[in-house]
């Protein structure tokens, strides 16, 4: 079965970006949460992660702040 | 071990538009790059870059990575270049995943921030500590803000943040403010900035996250309460690599006309060099300049 991915992300942020069309690319299927707009998202990111930067990555409950592209393939198994 | 024609240090509009060349020019070529896009990824409004009168710095970034993929280029990203070493022909590029060897090498690894060098720095870094405002402004909403800095960037932060912050101090070490007049007005206009010249930052504090900043001017030192401190500070070449390439005091790769550095076959392009104006459109113009002057040297040299 397919891993549950969450992405916190802001519409401007670079890396958001980058991240979100790497997952597109290896058709990995995720649930995209815009901090800039949802509040509550924003504060569930920040009490996740323990942090304030973008963008951060859940998978299964396993947290990554930023774009780590190494990290992200041995998690997914891509 | 293959030895490629050209080697493309970064991803910016000087490297990109340097790889459109080379690929146009059919050179065996590889770029390497930390990122893609570099400044005019983190870039808000762009008004100046001709054939666009409005665009963003991601969508800017887009368009070029578009252009980038039309051809078929072997790109190696996330990949950071640790050391530039020229022996008889060949020239060995040695990054932290590997090594390659070319003919010619295109420098155009732009400029990264530069930091504060104050307590709390380092600790508060993504804990309301923030290095991209275009970024993690929106995480700001309602809070009350620092932009440390004085010039076009700051400014241009401190006018994103004054739709989502509720207060933005802006701490400037000069007398007054200096950029863009346009900017400056949007900023004077603004209800919820407070210009505080002639001041300097000297800690960030706070608990798990930033709770308050400390300012002095000549009357003294005093504490403000924000929960974010953007910092805008101006910005400093990716040249430490480039050990044996000559560079002027702030650190830019000297460069000729024909963007030609010290060492024979080694280029250089955009922000890092010492070329006057620091602009999207200046550097992807001599990014292509760089290009074909890479292109000339191997003619000339029969490589």
């Amino acid at each position: 079965m397919a891993k549950s991915v969450i992405v916190y992300s802001t519409p401007s942020c670079p890396w958001c970006i980058r991240l979100k069309q790497f997952l597109k690319e290896n058709n990995v299927l995720f649930s995209d949460r815009d901090v800039a707009a949802d509040k509550p998202a924003a504060d569930e990111m920040v009490k996740k992660s323990g942090q304030m930067g973008v963008p951060v990555l859940d998978i299964e409950g396993e947290i990554i702040v930023g774009f780590d592209k190494d990290k992200i393939k041995q998690l997914l198994g891509l | 071990m293959q030895i490629y024609d050209l080697i493309i240090i970064g991803a910016g509009p000087a490297g990109i538009t340097a790889s459109v060349y080379a690929a146009r020019k059919k050179l065996n070529f590889l770029v390497i790059s930390l990122d893609i896009g570099g400044q005019t990824a983190w870039s808000g409004d762009i008004e100046n870059y001709t054939g666009y009168q409005f665009i963003t710095g991601p969508e800017l970034t887009e368009k070029f990575q578009e252009h980038l993929r039309k051809y078929d280029i072997a790109l190696k990203e996330n990949e950071e270049v640790l050391e530039l070493v020229k022996s008889a022909e060949v020239i060995s590029v040695n990054t932290n995943k590997g090594n390659y060897q070319s003919r010619t090498v295109i420098i155009a690894s732009g400029k990264k921030s530069r930091e504060l060098g104050v307590p709390g720095e380092k600790e508060f870094k993504n804990h309301g500590l923030t290095y991209c405002a275009t970024c993690d402004g929106p995480l700001f909403s309602a809070k009350t803000v620092a932009v440390i800095g004085g010039g076009n960037s700051a400014m241009d932060a401190a006018l994103q943040l004054t739709k989502i912050a509720k207060h933005i101090y802006i701490i400037n070490i000069t007398e007054k403010l200096a950029g863009d007049q346009i900017m400056f007005e949007k900023i004077k206009q603004a209800q919820n900035v407070t210009i505080l010249n002639n001041h300097q930052i000297m800690a960030i504090t706070g608990d798990k996250f930033v709770r308050a900043i400390k300012i002095k001017n000549k009357d003294g030192q005093k504490e403000l309460a924000v929960e974010g401190v953007f910092v805008e500070i101006g910005l400093i070449p990716n040249s430490v690599f480039a050990k044996n390439v000559e560079k002027n005091t702030k650190n830019e790769i000297n460069i000729d006309l024909t963007n030609q550095t010290n060492i024979p076959g080694v280029f250089a392009a955009g922000d890092v060099t010492n070329v006057l104006e620091k602009q999207i459109i200046i550097a992807a113009g001599e990014g292509s300049k760089a290009a074909l002057s890479a292109y000339r040297y191997l003619a000339k040299n029969k490589f």
